[in-house]
Order: structure tokens, then sequence, then C-alpha cells
């Protein structure tokens, strides 16, 4: 199966990797750990898991502005996602993303990706595919 | 989005590396908030200054800024996590402090003013009504918009620098006069304590966390009830604007503002907020005053409650060093240390390393600092009047 869904760009970027995918929100500050780049926040679906170099699918982020910093904080670490793709963006992942430099898009039906799919992004068009 | 010539060229990179970084934030948040252009501000206040919170990242960050960045506007600081003059005293790990000082270098290598303070308009930083700005720290966000009815959304620490920056923010929010009538009006009972304001607008917030409520019955509070109102609504919810019929600028200029809904809070709620900010421990490790920090008339008020008796436990004022100085002119501060009070200025206690410092159960009079400091830093806490307080810190 392949689907291709067009967004907006919040940082250009063409990259490709596996989607890790969630219907929750994230909390960078606090919701996940900038020593291992795991998913730390008590209850969360993806509670756990390792972002690293994935293509990381979420509705949107939460919490404190001070999120922005734990993402540059993975990306100078070599624990940052390889990209980022949102339903709504929000300031916190957009200033995140530009001062880490890990691509971005936003206003993608987050629903339709999920974990284990390959995704290749090329600026503002996302390609799905599913084996 | 549209851009100038010049916002463009900063986008380029033709200012450096700062300003552009500054542009892409700006034309980003621009994007996702739909704004058709920027606005060009007269000034930031910027938070994000603790290495409590902005840690390694945060610091490198700023030092990449700071090689060829400088601000555009007048610009000011929250506060730090220590007294940059009585650290040392204040118990404050050495390890924590060499890296805050870095901090404190990089904003001053920016051109930022080391204000260090959560309330800029009692430091210097006073706009005026209609002043398009960007300022982070939402109870000084609050406090511009609603008591002096400047015009600025609510940033976080990296999108007010770079407005700073830049000069401009994306025009969007608060600053569009359709997005600043009241949404809800809220019937409160008269009050008169700083502390019950701080309660009523923690309250509110958690209700009504997106809301511009309008307060009709509040009688006449004075600025510090305003900022204590502020501050509540700032941390129990996202409000970044209030209306206070009769006082604050934009009602009393445009009477007929009004809200279709309308809800009323009674004393009995209010009682439950303060109740519910009442953990149980006989004696409080630290006794304080100053969220947000302190005006002159706040610190005359504790000193007057102390009815001239010695304190017996850490018993801190926090404010800026422009209030305190004030504070010093008046003799105040002098009185306050024969007491054993002390004043303490370029920090808080929410972003100060306060269990490093040994201390387990507060009590303020501050709502957002008693929400923050139970959450965020693990404290327990009492919520009480000036009164109550100076008691507390006598017995």
């Amino acid at each position: 199966m392949k689907i291709k869904l067009e967004g907006r760009v919040i940082r250009y970027g063409e990259v490709e990797g596996e989607a890790l995918a969630t219907r929750q929100p994230i909390s960078f500050y606090g919701g996940v750990d900038p020593e291992t780049g795991r998913i730390i926040e008590r209850g969360h679906e993806l509670e756990g898991e390792s972002i690293t170099d994935k293509i990381l699918v979420f509705p949107y982020g939460k919490g404190s502005t001070v999120g922005s910093y734990i993402l540059l904080r993975l990306k100078k670490r070599g624990l940052a996602p390889k990209a980022i793709i949102n339903k709504r963006c929000e300031p916190i992942i957009a200033v995140g993303v530009i001062i880490a430099d890990i691509p971005a898009v936003d206003m993608i039906d987050t629903d339709k990706i999920s974990t284990g799919d390959l995704v290749k992004i090329t600026g503002s068009v996302v390609e799905v595919s599913r084996t | 989005m549209y851009l100038t010539r010049e916002e463009e060229r900063m986008l380029k990179g033709e200012y450096g590396y700062a300003a552009q970084k500054a542009m892409e934030i700006l034309v980003a948040l621009g994007k996702i908030y739909e704004a058709d252009r920027m606005i060009e501000i007269k000034s930031a206040q910027i938070s994000g200054v603790s290495y409590k919170n902005i840690g390694e990242e945060g610091l490198e960050f700023l030092l990449e800024l700071a090689e060829d960045g400088r601000v555009r506007v007048p610009t000011t600081l929250n506060p730090c996590g220590m007294d940059l003059e009585n650290w040392r005293k204040m118990e404050v790990p050495e390890d924590f402090a060499d890296k805050q000082l870095k901090v404190i270098e990089a904003y001053r290598k920016l051109g930022i003013k080391l204000t260090l303070t959560c309330t800029p308009y009692l430091a210097g930083n006073l706009p005026r009504f209609g002043d398009h700005l960007a300022w982070s720290e939402s109870s000084a966000v609050i406090y511009a918009n609603s008591v002096i009815g400047a015009r600025t959304n609510r940033e976080g620490g990296p999108s007010a620098l770079a407005a700073a920056i830049a000069g401009r923010t994306p025009l969007h929010g608060l600053h569009l006069s359709e997005n600043r009538a009241p949404t809800i009006e809220i019937l409160a009972p008269e009050l008169r304590e700083e502390y019950e304001f701080a309660a009523l607008g923690f309250l509110v917030g958690k209700r009504f966390g997106d809301s511009v409520p309008l307060f009709r019955g509040l009688g006449a509070p004075s600025r510090d009830h305003l900022k204590a109102l502020g501050a509540g609504l700032a941390s129990g919810g996202g409000v970044a604007l209030f209306h206070v019929e009769g006082v604050t600028p934009e009602i009393v200029r445009d009477p007929g503002l009004a809200a279709d809904e309308r809800v009323e809070i009674e004393l009995r709620e209010l009682r439950e907020v303060i109740e519910e900010f009442s953990d149980d421990f006989e004696e409080p490790d630290l006794v304080f005053i100053g969220c947000p920090h302190a005006s002159i008339e706040e610190i005359t008020a504790f000193y007057e409650a102390l009815r001239g008796r010695r304190v017996k436990r850490r018993t801190w004022i926090f404010a800026s060093r422009a209030v305190r100085d004030q504070a010093e002119s008046l003799g105040l501060k002098r009185k306050l240390e024969e007491l054993g009070a002390e004043i303490i200025c370029d920090t808080c206690p929410i972003v100060a390393p306060i269990r490093s410092m040994g201390i387990r159960s507060v009590a303020t009079n501050s709502a957002k600092a008693a929400y923050f400091s139970r959450n965020l830093n693990k404290l327990k806490v009492k919520l009480e009047s000036i009164e109550e307080l100076a008691e507390e810190a006598v017995k």
C-alpha cells in the first residue's frame, strides 16, 4: 500500500525513515529523556519507545516552551528523530525543529500513518508505504 | 506571509547568523498562526534564564546566538537561578553558579539588560498603552496586556528572544483588537487581600484557561492586587489578558465591552482553592513573598505585619534590584535585615535550585508560587495572607 499526503513545511528537509506514530500529543520537556531519546511520560502510548532516527508522527506538542531546547539537546547528542510530522504544529515544536534543524511537516492527517510504515518526506510531500 | 525587503534580507542571512535564526523562527511561527505580516515591537522580555530550566543545550544555543547577535529593541531579562551578588549566602551549589553565570554572560553579550526580574514594568521597562511587545513570562505578559493595555502574545523564551533580535514579531493573536474583547464575564466577590486575588485568578484560569475574562464587582483593586490576579490567571491556565470593570485601561476607554456568558464566583470557592494549597506541616523551611517580584508597597506591608518582631526561620522577599534599591533608600531594607528578613534579587523560588538548598516546605501569598513549588519543585506548600506569613515567620 502506498499513499501520498501533502502538508505544510515547518522546516524543509528530504529524508526517509521508519515511522513511530501516536495519536497522543507529546511533551518534550519532562516527557522525553534527553539522555536516552526515549519517551518517559507515564501512561503515554509510546512510553519506553526510542524516538531516535525515527520519523516521529504525533498530532501536536504540549507542555513547557523549554521543550524546544530538549529537541536541540537530542539533536546535539545524535538522539533526535529524523523528522517530525504533526497534524497541527505549535510553537514549542516549531521553534525546536528550527533551532535543532530537524525537518518538519504539519497539516498532515497523522492518523493515516502507523508505526512501522516507511515514510519519505520531500518538503511538504509525505509518501507512506506499508508492506 | 508578507515580508519587507529588510526581513527578506535577514532571512537570507545578510544580517548574520543570529538574525537569520531569529527570522526563521518568526516566519515559522507566523505560518502556524497564519499571520499576514510582521509588526515592529517596542520591547522584549526574555524568559528561559535559569540554568535549571534551559540546561546545557539552552546555554549552547545562547552562546551561538551571542556570537554575532544583538537585540534591536530594549530587552529585559527574567529571573535566573540565584542572586548574583549573594548566591553563596543562599547556599547555591558552586557548579550550578558557574553555569548560571555563563548563561547571564551570553544574554549580556546579546545586549540584554540584566534586570533579572519577572516584573520588568517595576524595573524600567514600562510600556505604554497600545505598544506592541514580545514578552515571555506569563505573569508579565498578562500585566502588560491587562493593566497597561500594551499588546503581546504569550511568547516562550526562544520566540521572545527571536523577536528581540529581529525587532519584530508575527502580527496575530493579542496584537489584533478583535482578539482582545472579553469572552466571559466573572461576577466576583469584593476582595481585600492579595492572596485572595491570587486564588481568584488561579481558579478562573483553571476553569476558563483560554478565555479573556472580564471581572465585575471586584471593587477598586490596587496595582498589586491586579498583579496577583494576573499571575494566578496565567498559572492556573493560559490566560494572557483580562479586564476589570472600571479599572483596566481598555474597558475604561470602552465601557461597553461585554461578553455573552457570565459566571458567578463565590467566596466559598476561593476558600476551597486556598484550602487546597494547605499542606500538612508545622513549620515552613521558608516563608516568602514576591512571586511575582514584590513592589515597594508589598515590602512595606510585610515589614509592618512583622511589627518589630524578629523572624525565626528563613524569610525572604523576592524583588527586582530596582525595587530593592528603593527599599534601601527608604531605610526599609536595613530595618528588615535587623529583624532577620532578607530581600533577595535576580531570582525566585520557582527557578532557583530550591531543593538543593535544603528547602522542603514553603509558605507564601502567591497562588502561582504555591502551584509551581508543589508541582515542579515537589515542596509542601501553604497559601496565606501577608499577616499570616508574618506570624509563620516569627513563631
